[in-house]
């Protein structure tokens, strides 16, 4: 597997159902593209959320050899839902590799909106994370709606579905591979293609029978206890 | 049954609807806007009604007229926001209204920050509001508990005709655990004869009033409030122990800080320490008996209480429930910062260092 081959395009947008995993993906295919090419970014661009956000792992990414553009945290912990200027750079410079991590849902996804002739001019994909354990898209018409509710808001046009099922620290295989069905439906009723399944190492060896890319990650957005 | 991935604050608001929740009246306030957010688009749809208030202080007597009605009403928020609740709350416990309040704790005082923390102990156990009056307050440690704990208190509130608290701090609300919808035990509610929902050809009229014009009658009032207090003292106090048999070192915790005990206890163990916790799951009325008895036990040397709170407030119940018979020291962080596992596992050695 290679992260360059989920990101075949310069940008990928990360957008999905709040707490489908929206963050613990960008973070880890970031760090996995940065291992593969330079000049990558990540831009957190969650205005929706207070915690759990990839600006909390700024050492860590940075030190892979990621750049982190998140707005100051003047501005996030006072709740002010700015935007980073240095976004700009992301669009602007043809050499970077993008991965921007958004908010949940279409409220999160709104900030694309004002961005969006300069993100179409660009080779970008909008991927849709999928979670089949957050009951408010765990149905292929759920799932659908949340979809077309981002495309709407956004401007934008989804080409990548990405199966990220799980249940923090009791997700097992079969978890996993109720994710990949829905995925499934979800792509025959769209024909928007599976770019991959998200797993844990310890998952991906019992995942080879998939007919798509399995992408291994190690848990970044850890609770304090674990 | 099949576990489902809910965010705390959503789960908070699907476990009241669950729970009959016909009214939600609140307004936004980080870490608990999803609480809101899921009742506007949710409780309609379940036959219930959804206001965003004009502020926090209209939201708390909203709840006041409408379960003064009868009807089932919820408010929640933050904690600046909860302390512009408090003197709804404590017109709710003097007219024996039956309410739920959610309080999601972040960082203080005033407006602090919006990571979380504890520090709203004092006022959730002591009353931020005027007069002798008692909430009681559920303190759940996970997303789960708090789901059964919300639908639990729209049952104690009705039994008890008093408001009940759920306190969980920001991290539950915000972060994301696999829960199931399991039964949580109802129980046998008595009837709302009390309600101003319309006279029907009742002989009287039911009144909903905190004010008493004669101090004998208020005076009146009050050890009625008081009996009742003692009613759910007696009745609703609640408190994990894990490993506390045998144990040496006492970790004294409720919430998220419990939850981190719970690691910093494998370490310790795995380093030969004889740790044990005791979390208190309801913080009014507080499991004093309990904890008077741990720490009669000889084995029991000392006690670490970790609070998310600068110099402690738990601790204070913790002193008055130990009765000096072990010393107990403490470990906090106010603000939004939250004491780690390697932090715990340090000051429970040297406060056993420190008997031994």
């Amino acid at each position: 597997m290679n992260a360059a081959s989920i990101c075949s395009h310069r940008i990928s947008i990360i957008t999905g159902h709040y707490g489908t995993g929206k963050t613990e993906f960008a973070v880890n295919l970031a760090l996995a593209l940065a291992r593969e090419c330079d000049h990558v970014m990540l831009a957190d661009l969650d205005i929706v959320n207070p915690y759990f956000r990839s600006r909390e792992r700024k050492t860590l990414l940075e030190d892979a050899g990621v750049h982190l553009i998140s707005s100051s945290q003047a501005c996030t912990d006072a709740d002010v839902p700015s935007l980073p200027a240095e976004l700009f750079t992301i669009f602007e410079n043809r050499e970077i590799k993008g991965v921007l991590d958004i908010g949940g849902d279409p409220v999160g996804a709104r900030v694309l909106a004002r961005f969006q002739p300069k993100i179409q001019a660009e080779d970008y994909q909008l991927i849709y994370v999928l979670n089949a354990n957050r009951p408010e898209v765990r149905t292929v018409d759920d799932a659908v709606r949340y979809l077309r509710d981002i495309e709407t808001i956004t401007g934008l046009t989804c080409s990548g579905l990405v199966n990220n099922t799980h249940l923090c620290q009791e997700t097992t295989e079969a978890e996993i591979r109720k994710g990949a069905a829905l995925s499934s439906a979800v792509s025959q009723e769209t024909g928007i293609p599976i770019l991959c399944h998200v797993a844990q190492e310890r998952f991906v060896p019992c995942l080879s029978d998939l007919p798509e890319t399995v992408f291994p990650i190690t848990i970044r957005m850890k609770k304090p206890w674990e | 049954m099949e576990k489902e991935l809910w965010k705390g604050n959503e789960a908070i608001a699907e476990a009241a609807i669950r729970a009959g929740c016909d009214c939600f009246f609140g307004y936004p306030i980080t870490p608990q806007s999803e609480v809101p957010e899921y009742m506007s688009a949710h409780l309609p749809k379940a036959g219930g009604v959804f206001v965003q208030s004009e502020s926090e202080v209209a939201a708390i007597n909203m709840v006041y007229g409408a379960a003064g009605s009868g009807k089932r009403a919820m408010t929640s928020s933050s904690s600046p926001g909860v302390s512009l609740k408090q003197e709804g709350i404590t017109y709710l416990a003097g007219a024996e209204v039956p309410a739920v309040i959610i309080n999601c704790m972040r960082g203080g005082p005033g407006l602090g920050t919006i990571q979380p923390s504890q520090g709203d102990y004092f006022q959730a156990t002591r009353g931020g509001g005027n007069g002798d009056y008692r909430t009681l307050v559920l303190a759940p440690s996970n997303v789960q508990e708090t789901v059964d704990f919300v639908q639990e208190a729209f049952d104690i509130a009705d039994q008890y005709r008093n408001p009940v608290m759920v306190v969980c701090d920001g991290l539950i609300g915000q972060m994301m655990e696999p829960i199931e919808w399991h039964p949580v035990p109802k129980r046998k509610l008595p009837p709302k004869d009390w309600a101003t929902s319309g006279k029907y050809g009742r002989d009287h009229t039911n009144v909903i009033n905190s004010l008493y014009m004669a101090p004998e009658d208020c005076d009146q009032h009050n050890v009625h409030l008081d009996e009742k207090y003692a009613e759910i003292a007696k009745n609703e106090t609640r408190w994990e122990e894990v490993d506390c048999d045998g144990a040496e070192i006492i970790i004294t915790a409720y919430g998220t800080p419990a939850r981190i005990a719970l690691t910093a206890l494998e370490t310790l163990r795995s380093a030969g320490l004889k740790v044990g916790l005791f979390r208190p799951i309801t913080l009014w009325p507080f499991p004093e008996k309990a904890l008077h008895d741990l720490a009669g036990n000889p084995h029991v040397k000392a006690f670490l209480d970790v609070e998310m709170s600068s110099s402690g407030q738990m601790l204070d119940d913790v002193r008055l429930s130990v009765e000096g018979q072990k010393p107990i020291s403490y470990l906090g962080h106010a603000g939004g910062v939250m004491p780690t596992v390697e932090e715990m596992v340090q000051s429970a050695k040297k406060a056993l260092k420190e008997v031994k």
